[in-house]
């Protein structure tokens, strides 16, 4: 589904990822775990395609296109979705608005017609249903006002009604009590399936009780330093950062 | 201030008396003070304070170098009509008894200018001081045959009225358009200035209006202002407001070469509300400038403003917002807050709260913010799949819908909303 290979990326004059390789298939779910700093928003950011970074060398190819020639825009009407760790406050926009608007450039880009607003409600109403979301909040303008666990829960509503190839999570945890983590994570498993992805971004170990990874990657000063399946989570929980730091600190400097 | 004598206004006063129509409800003393005041004071430049950023002289020396007052006669205005109101039709700076809708409106008296009786005569120029402005001055000298709508008192319209203001040359002309809206004891009504130039030709249309909302009166008025390039304006509304009475204005310019609004509202009697909202959207080289004036003359009355402006390209913007709380004006609640949004690098805007207060125990605030549009939301959107210009549409719309969500006549929101969306 999607290649990344010896992706770096800077912020101005620093750089951020040094050579990023990961590849992943449809029907997977990667968790990418990693300390602070360690790069892991940047490349969400970057795989969305943010202005502020970067990218300086490698390449990221998604269902056979060239990610990083497309416009943010055409990489989510290619099926990439990004839940992100701040949802943005858009006042004067109604979160119904919006999403209609977004299901239809998504349509029309893909050649089909608008949905029918019949079709688009009936399908609001189902998504909204799965992430426990107030219909209130949809017709409220897009995550203003909205509580924390609100604006995690509306980008996973979001996720459920664009139904995304390869949708990456990023820190969509944190923040969330126990309640809102459990309905987060049921959302993203009502939707997964063999024809899609997901990747998980998280500083902790706790959500992946929840969404159960395949593999895990650790992150640490921009490169992936250890991978493995779901147990190599519980073992940087149990052991704790520091050790992966003091593993690595000699070879990343 | 600086009195700059100019030869801009002997020019204009030379190039369009020969065609003026005679301008017998005014008295002759009026008359020759406007014509002096002209004289001695000239058009304004920049270097006057209130016109530091809209240079009349200038325009006039620019795009009026030729004017020759051959304007042209208007027969179908049907497009313009809206289809829940009564329409009144000024051609040119003239009421038009020909194309206005036949008033049988019970409560409701129209009168031309050139049929004032006395007592119509006494109100007009008796609120709008010819020696506080020289577009005052200038409409008082060459008023067009406008007219005078009074609404009796109790009487309480549910129908809005639509005055359509239709100006049409195919060179270069000044037109004068005037009127006087009165709104007797608890009277109520809806009306709707809309402000049109047809044909090729530029027309600088110096638009005075005198309204008085009686006591426990309500008047709302819309302005919509969507002239079009050859369209230039200064639009003066000196509006009064006696005890319990309400005031609200809502002006949408979508656009004009160059929009002047003088709008100056004294609130004076106790107990009365004034509200001014605004929006306008504008591009190339278009110059929009709001002045308001609420003038808090007496105690517990409140006033409220909302300004907003979107410019793009090399466009100008201005909002200027005097309030005075004079010192009898006690329990004053007087608010004020402009916001705008610039699209472009060399877009400008210029804002400029004024408050002065002589009253101790009063409540105003002013806000004013000027910025980008937001590059956070327009990735947001983007990363929804929502194209840059979709995604920038939305946020216009969002931010433009607080003033329009003012309009409540259906018809004309949806069409200035229709209207909004086109022009961005």
């Amino acid at each position: 589904m999607i290649t990344i290979k010896n992706l770096h990326a800077s912020i101005g004059d620093k750089e951020i990822l040094k050579g990023i390789n990961l590849e992943i298939k449809a029907g997977e779910v990667h968790a990418i775990m990693g300390p602070n700093g360690s790069g892991k928003s940047t490349l969400s950011s970057v795989l969305a395609g943010r202005e502020d970074y970067e990218v300086t060398q490698g390449e990221v190819i998604f269902n056979g296109k060239d990610l990083l020639e497309l416009s943010p825009e055409d990489r989510a009407r290619e099926g990439l979705f990004l839940a992100f760790q701040y949802p943005v406050e858009i006042p004067g926009v109604s979160n119904i608005n919006f999403l209609k608007t977004a299901v239809n450039e998504i349509r029309a880009y893909k050649g089909q017609e608008e949905m029918p607003a019949k079709d688009f409600l009936a399908l609001v109403k189902e998504k909204q249903k799965l992430v426990e979301l107030d219909g209130k909040l949809a017709n409220r303008s897009v995550n203003e006002g909205f509580s924390g666990g609100e604006k995690k829960r509306n980008e996973i509503f979001q996720m459920a009604m664009l139904n995304p190839k390869l949708a990456i999570l990023d820190e969509t945890d944190s923040g969330l009590d126990i309640d809102a983590l459990r309905i987060v994570a049921t959302g993203v498993n009502a939707l997964k399936n063999k024809e899609n992805a997901f990747v998980v971004i998280t500083h902790y170990q706790r959500l992946l009780d929840y969404i159960v990874p395949d593999f895990v990657h650790i992150l640490y000063k921009g490169k992936i330093v250890k991978s493995g399946g779901k147990e190599l989570a519980l073992e940087l929980e149990a052991k704790g950062y520091d050790e992966i730091k003091k593993e690595f600190e000699t070879e990343s400097v | 201030m600086i009195a700059e004598k100019t030869t801009t206004a002997q020019l204009i006063i030379d190039k369009i008396s020969s065609s003026a129509g005679k301008v017998d409800f005014i008295d002759n003393d009026k008359l020759s003070k406007a014509l002096l005041y002209l004289e001695n004071k000239g058009i304004p430049t920049n270097k006057h304070e209130d016109y530091k950023y809209c240079n009349l002289d200038g325009i006039f020396k620019k795009e009026f170098k030729n004017i020759d007052q051959k304007l042209n006669a208007v027969s179908d205005i049907n497009k313009f009509k809206l289809n829940n109101s009564v329409t009144i039709v000024i051609v040119n700076g003239n009421y038009s008894e020909t194309l206005s809708d036949k008033l049988i409106l019970k409560g409701l008296h129209l009168n031309a200018f050139s049929n004032l009786d006395k007592e119509g005569k006494q109100l007009v120029g008796s609120i709008a001081n010819i020696e506080s402005d020289a577009f005052i001055a200038l409409n008082t000298a060459f008023s067009g045959n406008g007219f005078h709508l009074k609404i009796q008192e109790n009487e309480q319209f549910q129908i809005p009225i639509h005055i359509l203001y239709v100006s049409s040359s195919n060179s270069e002309a000044i037109v004068n358009p005037r009127n006087i809206i009165e709104l007797g004891k608890n009277a109520e009504a809806t009306i709707i200035e809309e402000q049109v130039v047809i044909g090729e030709g530029k027309v600088f249309t110096n638009f005075l209006s005198e309204k008085f909302v009686g006591e426990n009166a309500k008047l709302t008025s819309y302005t919509f202002q969507n002239e079009g390039k050859n369209g230039y304006s200064v639009n003066t509304n000196q509006v009064t407001i006696a005890r319990y009475g309400k005031y609200d204005n809502t002006t949408i310019t979508l656009s004009g070469s160059l929009v002047r609004n003088n709008h100056n509202v004294v609130l004076a009697a106790q107990n009365c509300e004034a509200h001014l909202n605004g929006l306008f959207s504008a591009k190339s080289n278009q110059l929009v400038d709001n002045h308001t004036l609420m003038d808090h003359q007496m105690p517990n009355c409140e006033s409220n403003e909302l300004y907003k402006g979107i410019v793009n390209d090399k466009s100008v913007g201005v909002f200027n917002g005097k309030i005075y709380v004079r010192k009898d004006a006690q329990k004053t609640n007087a608010y004020q807050s402009s916001k705008n949004i610039l699209l472009s690098d060399d877009a400008t805007i210029n804002t400029k709260p004024q408050l002065e207060i002589y009253a101790d125990d009063v409540k105003c605030s002013h806000g004013t913010s000027t910025g980008k549009i937001d590059e956070a939301a327009v990735f947001y959107l983007n990363a929804r799949g929502i194209g840059r210009e979709s995604a920038k549409k939305l946020l216009l719309h969002a931010f433009a819908q607080e003033v329009i969500n003012k309009i409540e006549v259906d018809e004309l929101k949806e069409k200035v909303l229709h209207l909004f969306e086109n022009e961005l």
